[in-house]
């Protein structure tokens, strides 16, 4: 029998690519002045910071998180409330297939991507300067940066409906509303709520460190404290936010995970 | 009732689907309109109800141009005329009676509609639609519970909720198995029988199209190339004929009752 000879496949590429990937991580931690050596000489400093900040925390100090912990979890609550609602309408609007004038989803898209890409602390501070210092600053940060997540999550959702349902709703002679109403809005629902939990666990996380630019919320004590290097209140303060996060991402993703 | 007028379809990438159809179907037929896939059977049904524009000439719904036809002229065309599809096109997500409600939201206000207000008269409309179907049990299940079959019998009690005039049917049975398929169509001759409703029907099963209909049209390569009332006709001759629409003989694939053993 004659012997199967099947040609080595070409790796050139694939090594090309492993090489610039390692390239890359290298180079730029050669030019962010990243040094192995200074990493190990702090590591006794860092380790004795960390004695201070969580052995013990400061038990004692819990009653004075708990409000601003509840702010926080007010703001992103409402941060995310009011971002999901107007991200509903402007999806729609931006969705290619719902209406097919090219003049309005298009640069709909730009405005949503622009809004997508500001992180929210960049967002936050720029409020701060607006409106002054405090959570309504930071429940607008939050808000924008939602409808920005939700948005761009819901119009693709929309573009990916079952047609067959949009055009059982047409023959019947629904117009476009109850098109929107009886054969979209019940195909992207769980979706949709879906997002808008995903965008409360991340602005949870997000509203803890807006306090850092004065957005309101548990990152101002978190300030206060390390400025009077009360370290061990910063503890206290990492693990507490550390929980509530904690719990916050487990029940809202089990019931993402019902809800598609 | 329906006529077609020297209609033509080109579609944007070219493909010609319908050359010059001129067609008239009368108040109470059910037609079957048979042809290999890609032959035009699809576009043929929805330029009834303009779901698909045509490129040229003009369709006749009781007279009025439906072709013509524009937002409320159209919506008031369309609600006559019943449609069921191949993959059901129920909405899923939702209950089995708000899916037949939904037939009536032509009827309605928009605001209504959009707060999911039907009046009672329009409840019981539904639910006798679902009775007709025997499914009336299902009415608070939710749609993507139910079977395939079912789910087609709720498809036709959407339709039947408009109090249509003309209902079309898409391959209905396509999806279906044997068993199942004979249920649907029976229901799709019930109404046609019993109410009046002229059925327009395409049809993959030419042994379906001899059972049920009661005139087929043949349709090959975008031209209707068939039509004959069905009174009389002998199963050897009509298969035998029906080999010009196919353009080869009649297979195992083209006949339910083979598949069915």
């Amino acid at each position: 029998m004659d012997k199967i000879i099947i040609p080595k496949p070409k790796r050139f590429k694939r090594n090309l690519i492993i090489l610039s990937v390692i390239f890359l991580i290298v180079g730029s931690g050669w030019f962010a002045g990243f040094n192995i050596f200074e990493v190990l000489t702090h590591l006794y400093k860092g380790g004795r910071l960390l004695g201070r900040m969580f052995f013990p925390p400061d038990f004692s100090y819990i009653p004075n998180i708990v409000a601003p912990m509840i702010e926080t979890i007010r703001m992103a609550i409402v941060g995310t409330a009011v971002g999901a609602v107007v991200a509903l309408p402007v999806a729609v609007l931006a969705a290619n297939n719902f209406i097919k004038t090219k003049w309005l989803h298009v640069p709909l898209r730009v405005v949503l991507n622009i809004f997508r890409t500001i992180p929210a602390l960049v967002l936050a501070s720029l409020f701060v300067a607006v409106f002054g210092s405090g959570a309504f600053s930071g429940v607008i940060a939050l808000s924008i940066f939602t409808f920005g997540l939700v948005s761009k999550l819901t119009y693709e959702t929309i573009e990916a409906v079952d047609y067959g349902q949009v055009e059982a709703l047409m023959s019947l002679g629904a117009n476009k509303l109850n098109v929107l109403r009886y054969a979209i809005m019940p195909q992207i629902m769980p979706q949709y709520m879906s997002y808008t939990l995903y965008g409360f666990e991340v602005n949870v996380r997000a509203a803890a460190v807006l306090g850092y630019v004065g957005a309101g919320g548990i990152g101002q004590i978190y300030e206060t404290n390390l400025a009077w290097r009360q370290f061990d209140r910063v503890g206290m303060i990492i693990i507490f936010t550390f929980f509530i996060v904690l719990i916050i991402d487990l029940v809202s993703s089990s019931i993402r995970k019902r809800l598609v | 009732m329906i006529e077609f007028k020297n209609v033509s379809k080109v579609y944007a990438n070219g493909v010609k689907a319908l050359n010059n159809i001129n067609l008239k179907i009368d108040e109470g037929e059910f037609v079957a309109i048979i042809g290999l896939s890609g032959a035009g059977k699809s576009t043929l049904l929805r330029l009834i109800n303009k779901l698909i524009e045509s490129s040229g000439g003009e369709v006749l719904f009781e007279g009025q141009s439906v072709t013509k036809a524009k937002g409320k002229e159209l919506i008031n065309i369309r609600r006559q005329i019943g449609m069921i599809f191949q993959g059901f096109n129920i909405v899923k997500r939702m209950s089995v009676l708000s899916n037949v409600l939904s037939g009536r939201v032509a009827y309605n206000p928009t605001w209504k509609t959009i707060l999911g207000i039907f009046p009672e008269e329009d409840k019981q409309i539904a639910y006798r639609a679902l009775q007709r179907v025997d499914i009336i049990e299902k009415v608070h299940n939710r749609a993507s519970d139910l079977s395939g079959g079912q789910q087609q019998r709720v498809a036709i009690a959407r339709a039947l909720a408009q109090q249509p005039k003309i209902m079309l049917a898409d391959e209905p049975v396509a999806s279906l198995d044997p068993i199942t398929t004979i249920q649907v169509m029976d229901y799709l001759k019930k109404i046609n029988v019993e109410d009046g409703i002229t059925t327009i029907a395409n049809l993959h099963h030419v042994d379906l199209a001899l059972k049920y209909a009661t005139r087929v049209v043949g349709i090959k390569a975008g031209d209707i190339v068939y039509d004959i009332q069905m009174k009389n006709v002998n199963k050897e001759k009509f298969f035998r004929d029906l080999e010009m629409v196919y353009g080869r003989s009649i297979q195992n694939d083209d006949v339910l009752g083979a598949n069915n053993g």
